[in-house]
């Protein structure tokens, strides 16, 4: 599999991130190589094997349903690009 | 006086308590020597007043008899670790300015046993590369120089290559380090430093900002294997913020130290001998296998046939959970926001992760999309964790002839800067022997083994199982004990 200028377009614009045509076209035969060499993993019989999430056995504990943290809306809100009257603000979303 | 700046934590540690110097003293040294190396680059943000501050309070503490097991030991930290109060950019811009209000579990453990903080280091962004060169914040230099004359600029490793840099030309006895893929392995070996991957799961990953969660590990890094011991028993331990923490007593790694391995089987897999190894490396390696015999343990050849795999599983599995990771950075909640006259909110968040993030981890986030978008998800990243089951199974099986595997750290010694950074593939290739590791969990270390012909250092990795640190520490000692690795970079700087 190999990627055009259409498809990287296209997800970039999935990671939302703006990239130029000039980007893309330097990012075309980068990413084409990369995935050429990750493709060597088609050799690999995989048939049978489950696909290994958790390298270190470990079971995903449970904890008591009780309110642990929260009640800081200042301490979240310090670093935002901008906060106002308490919120995030963002670009007006709706007209 | 000895200059304090050519102590270790160990040595600091002990002298501390005996009362030979204050811990404002080694504050005061440590402190100096960081303005004095700011020509490496390898501080993003220097904070000797945290130095100073912990130190005062070890004073007064052996004052009353209080004794913490870092009282004295001033540190650099990694910036990929928050610091409540203190900027945490992952040498990225797109969090210029992110001052966290909260500290990484791994800095809260080592601040409260007694260490102070020298300065944030400089990284590869986000943990993303090999070199050091993918820092928002300019390239860390290594102390080292090739002696033929030359004086080319050379990579400290990455992605923790202030952390190898500062330690290396003495701005820090130790620091903390993260690996992905090996980016605490491969900047000490580049250094003549050591440095240890612990088993997934024994630090905390809770405050560090995120890479590739399954994979990520915080550790250590030092002038010794004693330090890297001492280091680690402060940076471990249980902590119920993070779901992959592994609820184990942390063992007493440094009083458990031996270099005797009577009794230990070391394995050399066959599968890293590769194709064009430089016959440095080979000699390298060979030392390594007489050290392992000269202290009692039996050398036998083992096979990880999957080993050629690692590296593609990594390049599919590490960016996968990137461009996931990095999904938050948006733009609204911190960091930098780019607002272009009249932008939507989509246009916002692409506008700011445009400016924001460098190429390698645009690349990286790029790839990761890619492999989990719709059609192409079982192809690439099923088929990648199929694979990485594999690895991990041939350790297992490994494990049956052998208790530790030892290979050499990196396929050469330190590279010039600018030398890898316009093919990415070959930069990513420079971690071949450090990725199976990873993707199995398993601890890890490099410890200096020699230099190569240019007076360079070179490594060697030790692997354990599962859990045994302290067989990997273990034997890291016995090679530090046999190498007589003495050489240090002259200072330029």
């Amino acid at each position: 599999m190999s990627v055009d200028a259409n498809t990287v377009r296209k997800i970039a614009s999935l990671a939302r991130i703006a990239i130029s045509d000039r980007e893309i076209e330097a990012m075309v035969p980068e990413l084409n190589n990369i995935l050429g060499w990750i493709e060597q993993l088609g050799e690999v019989d995989t048939d049978g094997v489950a696909p290994l999430a958790a390298v270190i056995p470990n079971h995903l504990r449970l904890r008591d349903d009780v309110v642990t943290d929260g009640d800081d809306r200042d301490g979240v809100l310090k670093n935002a690009p901008q906060a106002e009257l308490g919120f995030f603000a963002v670009p007006k979303v709706i007209e | 006086m000895t200059d304090l700046t050519d102590l270790g934590v160990a040595a600091i540690r002990d002298g501390f308590r005996a009362g030979d110097f204050s811990a404002r003293e080694v504050a005061d040294a440590f402190n100096a020597s960081v303005t004095a190396g700011r020509k490496l680059n390898a501080f993003l943000v220097e904070t000797p007043e945290h130095a100073i501050e912990a130190a005062e309070a070890a004073d007064r503490g052996r004052a009353t008899g209080e004794l913490r097991a870092l009282s004295g030991v001033p540190l650099g930290i990694k910036d990929l670790f928050c610091t409540a109060g203190y900027q945490t950019t992952a040498a990225s811009h797109i969090l210029e300015g992110f001052t966290p209000t909260y500290e990484s579990t791994v800095t809260a453990k080592l601040f409260g046993a007694g260490a102070g903080m020298l300065g944030k280091l400089n990284m590869d962004q986000f943990a993303m590369g090999s070199s050091n060169e993918t820092s928002a914040y300019g390239h860390v230099l290594s102390p080292w120089r090739r002696n033929d004359g030359g004086n080319a600029p050379l990579a400290p490793g990455g992605s923790s290559g202030g952390s190898s840099s500062a330690i290396a030309a003495r701005l820090a006895p130790g620091a903390t380090g993260t690996d992905t893929g090996g980016s605490i392995r491969q900047p000490a070996a580049f250094t003549g430093i050591s440095g240890i991957k612990p088993t997934y799961g024994r630090c905390s990953r809770w405050g560090v900002v995120a890479f590739a969660s399954s994979l990520d590990q915080a550790g250590p890094m030092a002038r010794d294997v004693r330090d890297c011991a001492i280091l680690l028993e402060a940076m471990s331990g249980f902590d119920p913020k993070d779901s992959t923490s592994l609820d184990l007593p942390v063992p007493q790694w440094e009083a458990g130290l031996s270099s005797d391995l009577k009794g230990k089987r070391v394995g050399i897999p066959k599968e890293y001998r590769v194709e064009g190894m430089p016959a440095e490396i080979e000699a390298l390696w060979e030392s390594g296998i007489r050290f392992m015999k000269d202290a009692g343990a039996e050398i036998v050849e083992v096979s990880l046939p999957h080993t050629k795999y690692a590296l593609p599983t990594y390049y599919i599995i590490a960016p996968a959970e990137a461009s996931s990771n990095l999904a938050r950075y948006d733009g609204v909640r911190y960091g930098v926001r780019e607002l272009p006259e009249g932008a939507s909110l989509a246009d916002m968040y692409a506008a700011t992760r445009s400016a924001g993030f460098g190429a390698e981890v645009k690349r990286r986030i790029l790839i990761g999309t890619y492999v989990l978008s719709a059609g192409f998800y079982d192809a690439y990243y099923t088929k990648a964790q199929k694979v990485r089951a594999l690895i991990a199974r041939d350790f297992e099986r490994a494990w049956e002839a052998c208790d530790l595997l030892l290979t050499p750290t990196a396929p050469s010694a330190a590279f010039a800067l600018g030398e890898k950074v316009a093919d990415p593939l070959s930069m990513y290739l420079n971690d071949v022997f450090t990725v199976p590791a990873s993707l199995a969990g398993l601890p890890a270390m490099s410890v200096p083994g020699g230099l190569d012909a240019t007076g360079l250092p070179l490594g060697l990795q030790i692997i354990g199982r599962p859990l045994d640190e302290q067989g990997v520490l273990n034997a890291g000692l016995a090679i530090e004990e046999r190498a007589g690795f003495t050489a240090r970079a002259e200072k330029w700087w």
